[in-house]
C-alpha cells in the first residue's frame, strides 16, 4: 500500500470507528488521534521518493504545499474539538465526529488525486460529509443553511462533472485514447480541441468556483459559515476552499500548458476582483460577526484568483496567500466561536467588549482581523504585497490600483464590525453562559496566529522552496 | 451506435418540457422517472450490445433514477401533503417558451463544437446541453423544495447524457461516481426535506429567508 493511499484510508476507516464508539467523551478524543496519525503520515510522505509515473494517487508540487497545510489545520482544529464538545454535553456527537474524519479523508483524496474523475468524486463526497457538520446544531436556521449549502454545492459539483466530461471529450479529440490522468493530459494539452477546452474551463470555473465560494456563486457561504460551529467554519474556510482552489489550479495549469493561459487568466482576474468587490460591499455594516468572516473568505478567494490570473511573481504570492489564508481563517473562526459561546449571540446587538469579557479570545479575534486585512507584520502583508508587485511588474497598474482600493474598503468594513465586537464594555445584564477561556479553547487559535506572525517575518527555506516549485508547476506543468 | 438512440433522445427532450409546463408535482416526478428509464436504455444502445459492464450500469440507472429516487420523492410529497407548485417565479407558459429557447441554444452551441466522427449528426450533445439548461431553468424559477430537487435531477440527467459520449474513454469510476452522487445527494436532500417539513411546517423555499442581509 502506498503512503498516499494510507493517508486517505486512515481517517476514512477511523470514521466508522468513531460512529461505533460508545462514549461521547472518548469519541471526541478519537478525532485528534486520527488527525495526529494523519499529520505524521503526511510528514513521512513528504520525505518519501516520488511515486511512479501514471499513479492515480501522488503528491505533486501543489500537493506538497496543500497537504501539510490542510492536515496541520485539521490537527489544530481537532485539538479544539474535545473542549468544544465538552461545552455541548447533551448534543449527540456520533455523526459529527465520524463526518469530521470522513471530511479529512476526502480533502486528502482531492489533494493527492492525479485523476480528474477521482478528484471530482473526492470533492463530491466532501460536500456530503460536510452536511452533518453544518447541521450539528439541528435548529431551523442551521437547517436552512444546510439546505442552501447542499443545493448550491450539488449544482456546482454537477457542473464540474460536466466540465470534466467536456475536458475528457477534448482529450478524445486529441486523437489519443482519452485519459483523465493529469500527466497524460499535460502531454496532450497542446493538441486539445480549443472549443471543448474553453467550454470545459468555464464550466469547471463555475462548478469548483461554487465550492470555493467565489462571487457571484458565494451566496451559500454567509449562511453556512454563519450557522456552522466555529470549528467547522475554520475547516471549510481554511481547508475545503484550499482543496477547491487546488482543483481549479489543475485545470488552469492545463489551459496554460495548452497555450490558452491568457484566456484563463483574464477570467481569473475578472472573477477575483468581482469577489473582492462583492465582499467589500457586503462586509460594510455587517451586524453578524460570523457572516462577516464568510465575506472575508470570499474576499480572500478573490485575492487567490487574482494572483494566479496576474501570473509570474503574483503566482508565488497567491500560493503564499493560500498558506496565510488557511492559518488566519483558523484563528478567526475559532476565536469567533469562543466569543459566540460566551455571549450566546453572534450579533452586534448583544456582543461588545469581548476584550473585557473573554480577553484571550477577544485579543485573538482582533489579531486575526489585523492578520486577515494584511497589516504588517503578519504573513498576509507579505503575500498581498507580492501580488501587488506582480500586478505592477506585468504592466497592470489599473488592476494594482483596484486591488489596493478594494483591500482598503475591506479593511474599513471589516474593522467596523471587529472593533465593535472587541472594544467597549459588555452590555449589562448579561447572563453567564458558563464559558471561560481555557487552554483547550484558546490554545489552538493562538498557535495558528503565532504561525501566521512567524510567516510575516520569515518564510522557512523549505516552504519557500515548496512554493516556488508549486508556482513553476502551475505555470509550466513541470 | 443504434439507430434508436435519436428517437429516444427526442423522448428525453419531451420529458424536459413536462416539469416546465405543469404545476402537478406528481407528473413532474414521473417525468424524471421516465427520463431515468430512458437513460438506462440509452446506456445499452450507445454501448451497442449487452456487454456485462454497460448492462450493469444501465440496470443501476433504471433502478436509481427510474425507481428509487422517484419513490423517495413521492414519499416526501405524501408526507408534506402538497400536490402542486403554486406561484412559480416564472409562469408555466413562459417556462415552456424558455425551455424551447434553451433547446435552440443547445443546438446552435453544438454546431460550434467540433465533434468526433461517430457523434456527428447525433442528438447526444445537444440533448445533453438542453437538458442541463432545463434543469437550471427549473432550479431558478421554482419555489418548492421538491420542484428544486426535480430540477436538480433533470440537470444531472443532462450531465449523464454527456457522459454517454465518452463510454469508451471514461473509466467505470466516473460512471459509478455519477450514480453514487445521484443516490446520495437526493437521499440527503430528501432527508433534509423531511426535516424542512417538520421544522418549518412548509416546503416553500421562499420561506427560507431567515438568513439574509
Amino acid at each position: 500500500m502506498t503512503v498516499e493511499l494510507a493517508l486517505v484510508l486512515v481517517p476514512l476507516l477511523l470514521a466508522p470507528a468513531a460512529a461505533l464508539w460508545p462514549g461521547g467523551r472518548g469519541r471526541a478524543w478519537l478525532v485528534p488521534l486520527g488527525a495526529a496519525a494523519h499529520l505524521s503520515l503526511v510528514l513521512v510522505a513528504l520525505e518519501g521518493p516520488p511515486p511512479p509515473a501514471g499513479a492515480w494517487l501522488a503528491i505533486d508540487p501543489l500537493g506538497r504545499v496543500a497537504l501539510p497545510l490542510v492536515s496541520g489545520l485539521f490537527f489544530v482544529c481537532s485539538l479544539y474539538l474535545p473542549a468544544y464538545l465538552a461545552g455541548q454535553p447533551d448534543r449527540p456527537n456520533r455523526l459529527f465526529c465520524a463526518a469530521l474524519l470522513a471530511f479529512l479523508a476526502m480533502m486528502t483524496l482531492s489533494i493527492v488525486s492525479q485523476h480528474l474523475g477521482l478528484l471530482w468524486v473526492a470533492l463530491e463526497a466532501n460536500t456530503l460529509a460536510s452536511a452533518p457538520l453544518l447541521y450539528f446544531k439541528q435548529n431551523p436556521r442551521s437547517l436552512e443553511a444546510t439546505w442552501k449549502y447542499l443545493l448550491l454545492g450539488a449544482i456546482g459539483i454537477a457542473l464540474a462533472l460536466l466540465g470534466t466530461f467536456f475536458l475528457a471529450y477534448a482529450g478524445l479529440q486529441a486523437g489519443r485514447e482519452g485519459s483523465l490522468l493529469t500527466a497524460t493530459l499535460l502531454i496532450d494539452a497542446p493538441r486539445l480541441s480549443r472549443p471543448w477546452l474553453h467550454t470545459a474551463f468555464v464550466l469547471l470555473l463555475v462548478g469548483y468556483g461554487t465550492k470555493m465560494g467565489l462571487a457571484p456563486m458565494h451566496t451559500w457561504k454567509p449562511d453556512a459559515y454563519g450557522e456552522a460551529p466555529g470549528l467547522v467554519g475554520a475547516l471549510l474556510a481554511g481547508g475545503l476552499t484550499t482543496c477547491a482552489f487546488l482543483a481549479l489550479l489543475r485545470f488552469y495549469q492545463l489551459c496554460a500548458v495548452a497555450g490558452e493561459g491568457a484566456f484563463a487568466r483574464e477570467l481569473f482576474v475578472a472573477m477575483g476582483l468581482l469577489s473582492m468587490a462583492v465582499a467589500g460591499v457586503f462586509m460594510a455594516r455587517q451586524r453578524d460577526f460570523k457572516r462577516m468572516l464568510a465575506y472575508s473568505s470570499v474576499e480572500h478567494m478573490g485575492i487567490l484568483l487574482l494572483g494566479i490570473g496576474l501570473g509570474g511573481l503574483a503566482t508565488f504570492g497567491a500560493l503564499l496567500h493560500l498558506v496565510n489564508n488557511t492559518l488566519t481563517k483558523g484563528v478567526l473562526f475559532l476565536a469567533a466561536a469562543n466569543i459566540h459561546r460566551s455571549y450566546g449571540s453572534k450579533s452586534l446587538d448583544e456582543v461588545s467588549g469581548a476584550l473585557r469579557r473573554v480577553p484571550a479570545s477577544g485579543a485573538l479575534f482582533l489579531g486575526g482581523f489585523f492578520a486577515a486585512t494584511g497589516s504588517p507584520p503578519f504573513g498576509h502583508f507579505l503575500s498581498e504585497f507580492t501580488i501587488l508587485r506582480g500586478a505592477v511588474a506585468t504592466g497592470r497598474p489599473g488592476v494594482a490600483a483596484a486591488f489596493l482600493l478594494l483591500l482598503f474598503v475591506v479593511f474599513v468594513g471589516m474593522g467596523g464590525t471587529v472593533l465593535a465586537v472587541a472594544q467597549g464594555t459588555p452590555r449589562e445584564p448579561l447572563p453567564s453562559s458558563g464559558y471561560r477561556d481555557g487552554p483547550g479553547t484558546v490554545g489552538p487559535a493562538a498557535a495558528l496566529l503565532l504561525a501566521e506572525l512567524v510567516l510575516g517575518v520569515w518564510v522557512p527555506p523549505w516552504l519557500d522552496q515548496a512554493l516556488r516549485a508549486a508556482a513553476l508547476f502551475v505555470e509550466t506543468g513541470r | 451506435m443504434s439507430s434508436a438512440v435519436d428517437p429516444l433522445l427526442v423522448l428525453v427532450l419531451l420529458m424536459n418540457f413536462l416539469p416546465l409546463g405543469t404545476s402537478r408535482l406528481r407528473a413532474a416526478i414521473n417525468a424524471t422517472a421516465l427520463q431515468g428509464v430512458l437513460l438506462g436504455v440509452l446506456t445499452v444502445l450507445v454501448h451497442g450490445g449487452l456487454a456485462p459492464r454497460p448492462a450493469l450500469v444501465a440496470a443501476s440507472v433504471v433502478a436509481i433514477k427510474g425507481a428509487f429516487i422517484p419513490w423517495l420523492l413521492h414519499r416526501a410529497l405524501r408526507d408534506a401533503s402538497i400536490r402542486r407548485e403554486t406561484e412559480p417565479y416564472v409562469s408555466f407558459v413562459a417556462s415552456l417558451l424558455l425551455g424551447a429557447l434553451a433547446l435552440g441554444a443547445a443546438v446552435l452551441f453544438t454546431d460550434r463544437l467540433p465533434l468526433a466522427p461517430e457523434h456527428r449528426g447525433s442528438l447526444l450533445v445537444p440533448a445533453s446541453l438542453a437538458t442541463v439548461l432545463t434543469g437550471f431553468l427549473l432550479l431558478c424559477t421554482r419555489r418548492k423544495a421538491i420542484t428544486q430537487v426535480v430540477g436538480y435531477l433533470v440537470l444531472e440527467n443532462g450531465v449523464f447524457i454527456m457522459g454517454l459520449t465518452l463510454h469508451d474513454a471514461m473509466p467505470s469510476l466516473v460512471e459509478v461516481g455519477v450514480l453514487l452522487d445521484l443516490l446520495v445527494a437526493t437521499f440527503v436532500i430528501g432527508i433534509v426535506i423531511g426535516h424542512l417539513n417538520r421544522a418549518l411546517a412548509s416546503q416553500d423555499v421562499a420561506s427560507l429567508d431567515a438568513l439574509k442581509e
